[in-house]
Formats: structure tokens, sequence, C-alpha cells
């Protein structure tokens, strides 16, 4: 009778997180979206503290206040601008639990009512192999991706001479000691494989640079999903089948958008494909041209005398802060009868949808936000396109230049607008290390300067 | 005279721990048969099968959900998938709850308060980020 109730509050809960996530379609319906996944996970917990198993609550009720307390006061602490990183060590948790629970599955079986016939059955040590590796690859993934996000470490690329082989290497050991734990499921083969893969995720994720972070990011919740799911197998829990479903296609949907907006494929990314970002600019950039420099107060000239404004911020603006000097600036050129709207590529930041949020943080009302395809068309009939931060997803050779190493990626027609100013930090070329031609053009202005307080300084000189 | 005292002492809880882990085993065959006699009951489905059904059609209902995401709030999706798959916590309590203090008990424990780090920190990120998500004037 309880494992029906048991049950049903899963099935109850399952349709709460689906539901949860259909809410995201939009921001109307999001919120109450948050709230009905949140009631599901209520009720999937109440539902577990009635099963017989549990019969001491000190150590489970313990474990989820101390938790929801720690939990709490990060998510209510961080800034909104440290959302990758949050992100990040949130994946990374879902991956130690997994390897966690597993490791209890396979010390304590019976607690779950996992069959033993003289041993575990291999399916079952095939789902505890699965989802231990998985979440321990996710884990020390997640956490190399928290420090780089977290400046905590180099955001650039780290690679060493024979990176590749070392990698195939322990990649290989992963996968042996995966199939000797299939095969005779020792606990010294368990540990083995979670050191092997949690020595893995390391390895995948140093060599990957900080602007291919939302393709990163992606992978690993989806990777979180799939442990999670794996876990759902060992303890035939179709709730959590469910759920890691849902956050493994989550993850797989956003990780292919990210690499549609690249235009490069998953495995390059991850191989480590660019060099990083580079500080200075390119050898032959001195030939190519002069370059227009202006102060924020031609901007601010120009920009009140426009007709329409489109935005384009990149992680420039999100590293300056400068998302409430950017939108204060937008009101007073609205007050002066610019039409102003934002435009934003899908790569740009270090998360997906990772302008969107800053943006609203700094009160940008949402329906001004408006997303590549849809504003592409408008630039012909834009006045100024204002590009704050943001390099590559601009760069005009990615359309017309067949040799250039982002050619084929889909960006910003920026070029297409009657002139472009660019608020930049110096002529550095960016994370592609590709030069930027609009820099040279004549309908582009540059504004040197941190972007928040060249915002600043265009909004002095409205006044 | 304290050393043939130490010996039986220590032969005694040998003992003991031989006895301590038969009685284990002894649980654990027990619970076994208990299982496969409640499964002799029960409609024969594989659990494994009625997993991989279950899992097939979740990823699907995933995939059509998860495009119907506006890319505006794919912010969010990331942190309520976060919240969501915190999930495992089910898992970590039915390890943290039984009576007998071991160490699949202490794995469960920490599970659990990795796990509700997620289930809170997801859940209150998401509400935070949903909060800002404003039309004009609203």
């Amino acid at each position: 009778m309880e494992a029906s109730i048991a049950s049903f509050a899963y099935l109850v809960a399952a349709v709460c997180f689906i539901l949860g996530i259909r809410g995201l379609a939009s921001p109307e319906t999001a919120r109450r979206g948050n709230w009905i996944a949140i009631a599901g996970m209520a009720i999937a917990v109440g539902a577990t503290l009635l099963r017989p198993q549990i019969v001491t609550f000190e150590l489970v009720l313990g474990g989820i206040v101390i938790g929801g307390a720690i939990g709490t006061v990060i998510a209510l602490r961080v800034k909104i601008t440290d959302l990758p990183q949050l992100v990040a060590i949130f994946n990374s948790l879902v991956g130690l639990a997994a390897v966690l629970i597993a490791a209890a599955a396979l010390e304590s079986p019976s607690l779950y009512g996992i069959p033993l016939d003289g041993g575990l059955a291999t399916h079952s040590l095939v789902e505890i192999m699965a989802s231990t590796a998985i979440g321990a690859v996710t884990f020390t993934g997640s956490v190399v991706a928290f420090a780089k996000l977290h400046g905590l470490m180099q955001s650039a690329p780290i690679t060493f001479t024979g990176q590749r082989a070392v990698n195939a290497f322990v990649g290989l050991i992963v996968l042996m000691a995966a199939l000797a734990f299939a095969g005779w499921g020792t606990a010294g083969l368990f540990w083995a494989l979670a050191l092997a893969a949690l020595i893995w995720g390391v390895l995948v994720v140093i060599p990957i640079g900080g602007a291919d972070m939302p393709v990163v990011i992606s992978v690993l919740n989806s990777a979180s999903g799939w442990a999670s799911c794996g876990i759902g197998f060992t303890l035939d829990n179709p709730l959590m089948i469910i759920t890691g479903a849902l956050v493994g296609a989550s993850g797989a949907i956003l990780s292919y958008i990210m690499c549609k907006g690249m235009n490069r494929s998953l495995a390059h990314v991850l191989l480590g494909g660019f060099g990083g970002e580079t500080d200075g600019p390119a050898g032959d950039v001195a030939d190519r041209g002069p370059v227009k420099a202006g102060n924020a107060d031609d901007a601010a000239f120009m920009l009140r005398n426009a007709g329409s404004v489109v935005v384009v911020p990149g992680y420039g603006m999100a590293v300056a802060q400068a998302q409430y000097a950017l939108r204060e600036m937008v009101d007073m050129l609205e007050g002066e009868g610019v039409r102003v709207r934002f435009a934003i590529h899908p790569v740009a930041g270090r998360m997906p949808g990772h302008m969107n949020v800053l943006l609203a943080e700094a009160n940008v009302p949402y329906d001004k936000v408006v997303e590549m395809e849809a504003i592409n068309r408008d630039f012909p009939s834009t006045d100024i396109a204002f590009v704050i931060g943001a390099n590559d997803i601009t760069n005009p050779s990615a359309r017309n230049d067949t040799s250039s190493p982002i050619y084929g990626m889909p960006v910003l027609e920026v070029d297409r607008s009657r002139m472009v100013m660019f608020v930049k930090r110096s002529m550095a070329s960016g994370y592609a290390g590709v030069d930027n031609p609009l820099f040279f053009n004549e309908n582009t202005m540059m504004l040197f300067g941190d972007a928040k307080a060249m915002c600043e300084g265009i909004i002095k000189s409205l006044e | 005279m304290a050393e043939p005292l130490n010996r039986d002492a220590a032969a005694i809880a040998d003992r003991a721990g031989q006895l301590a882990d038969e009685a284990q085993r002894l649980a654990t065959e027990a619970a076994d048969l208990a299982h496969r006699a409640a499964q002799a009951d029960a409609p024969a489905t594989d659990p494994v099968l009625f997993g991989l059904t279950v899992f097939a059609l979740a990823c699907f209902v995933g995939y059509y959900v998860v495009w119907k995401v506006t890319p505006a709030l794919h912010a969010p999706l990331m942190s309520v998938a976060n919240a969501i798959s915190g999930v495992v916590v089910l898992g970590a309590m039915i390890a943290a709850g039984p009576a007998i203090f071991g160490v699949s008990k202490l794995l469960g424990f920490v599970a659990v308060v990795v796990a509700s780090v997620n289930i809170f920190g997801g859940f209150i990120i998401t509400q935070r980020m949903l909060q800002m998500y404003r039309k004009k004037d609203g």
C-alpha cells in the first residue's frame, strides 16, 4: 500500500517537473511553473519520508536542513553576474550525489530492494557503473569549470604536450575499470572506476577556454541529468529516471543550440579548438588602415540624434558590470525619442541566456530584448548599432570571408546598420583570435574604455 | 595474569564480530527472499524493461518541452534543471534512513546534504531570476 502511495506521489511529482519546465515557454508563466516544480519536489520528498526503509529521521531531516540552509544562503547571496559559476557548481553537486548514492547502493543493496543472487545482477552493476562514471566526470569537470569561471584558475585553455594522448589513455582506463566493475562488481573496482573518472573529468575540461563555457556548462548540465537517470535505474525509481531524462534532454538541446551559435561541432569544442583570448592585436593590424576613435561626447551627440539604436551586449558588459549604467543610458535616449532595442547572440556571455538575465537584472523589459534571427533583418534600417563588450559575434568575416576561422558562424549583422559604435578596452581580437574588419570601417567609431565608465560618460554628456 | 585475559577478550571480540557479520548476511538473505517472494506474487514485469520504457518516453517529453522554452529563459532553465536533478535526494534519504549505523548510512547522509543544496539553491536562484523578468511598466 505505501509502495503504491509513493509511486503515485512520484507520478504527480514527475508531472509537476514537466509543467515547471513547460512554464519557461514564456516569462509570464515561468514563475508559476517554478512554484509547480517546487510543489512536485515537496510531494516527492514527503512521500519518501513515509517509506518503511526510513526508520530513523535524524540524519535524513538533518541533512535536508543543513543542505537546504547552505543552498538558501548561496542562492540569496550570489550576484547575478556570477550565475554561470553557480550553475557549474550545482552541476558538480548532482554528480557527487550520484557517486555517493551509487556507493551506498553497492554497500547495502538490500536497502533498495536490489535483488541479490549470490551477488548483484549484471544489469544492476551496469547501472551503478554508468551513474558512477558519469557522476564522477560531471563532478570534477564542473568543479574545473567553476574554477575557470570564478577566476580561481586561468580561463584560457591549459594545454601541455601529449595532452590528447594522456586524455585518451585515462579515458581508456575509465572504460576498462567500468567493464571490469560490470564483470566482477567488487568495491575495489568501484573506487578505481570512480577515481579514474574523477581524474578524467579534470583533464577533459582544463583545455577548454572561457568563451566555450556556454557549451561546457550545457554539456555538464546534461551529464548531471544522465547520472541521476542512472541512479533511477539502479534504485528502480521512475521519478529519478524521468527527471534525469528531462535534465539530460535540456542540457543536450542547450549544447546543440550553443554549438550551432558558434558553427562548431561538439567534438571541436570539447577537444579545445581555439587558442584562447589574445591580449595584443594580431601582426597585420597596423596595415589595415586607420581606426576612427571617438569619445563619450561624440557618442552621446550621435546617439541622441539617431532614430533607432540597437545595443549588442557581450561578455565585456558582464565583466565591467555595465548593465545598470547601460540601462540608464538607454532610458535617457528613449526620453529623447530614440527607439532602442537589445540584440542577443545565443553564445554571448558564459552560459545560455546570460545576457538576457543580466539585462533583466538591470530592469530592461524583456520585450525590448530580441533574439538574433529576429533582429538581423532590422539592421539595415537601424541608425546606430551600439556594441558593448562583444566582438566575434558581430564579425562580418563570418559571412563573407571563407578563409576566416569563424566563417559560417551566425553573427549579428551590425555592419548593415548606418553606423557602428564599439565600446572596447583595446584593439585586442576576441576569443577566436580573429581580427574584426569592422573596426577599420569608415562607418565605425571605436569608443575605447571600460564599458561601465563609457556608459557613465555618455550619460553625463546627455544630461 | 592480564595477558591471557586480554587474549580472551580479543578472542571474544573477534567472535562477536563474526557473529555480527553472520547476522548481517542472514538479514540480507532474508530481505532478498522476502523481495523475491513479493515479486512472485506480482505480475512479472522486468524492472529494467519498465525503466527503459519510462526513460524513452521521458526523453521525448523532455525534447519537446525544452524546445518550447524561450531563449530568453535559458539561464533559468539551467538553474531549474539543477534544482530538479536534486531529486536524487530520494535515493540518498533511503540510504540515510536505516536504524543501523554503517558506511551506507554515512554516504547517504552526505548525499542528502549535497542534493538538498541543489534543491533549495536551484529553486531559489530560479525564482530570483524570474522575478527580474518584467514587461515594460510591469
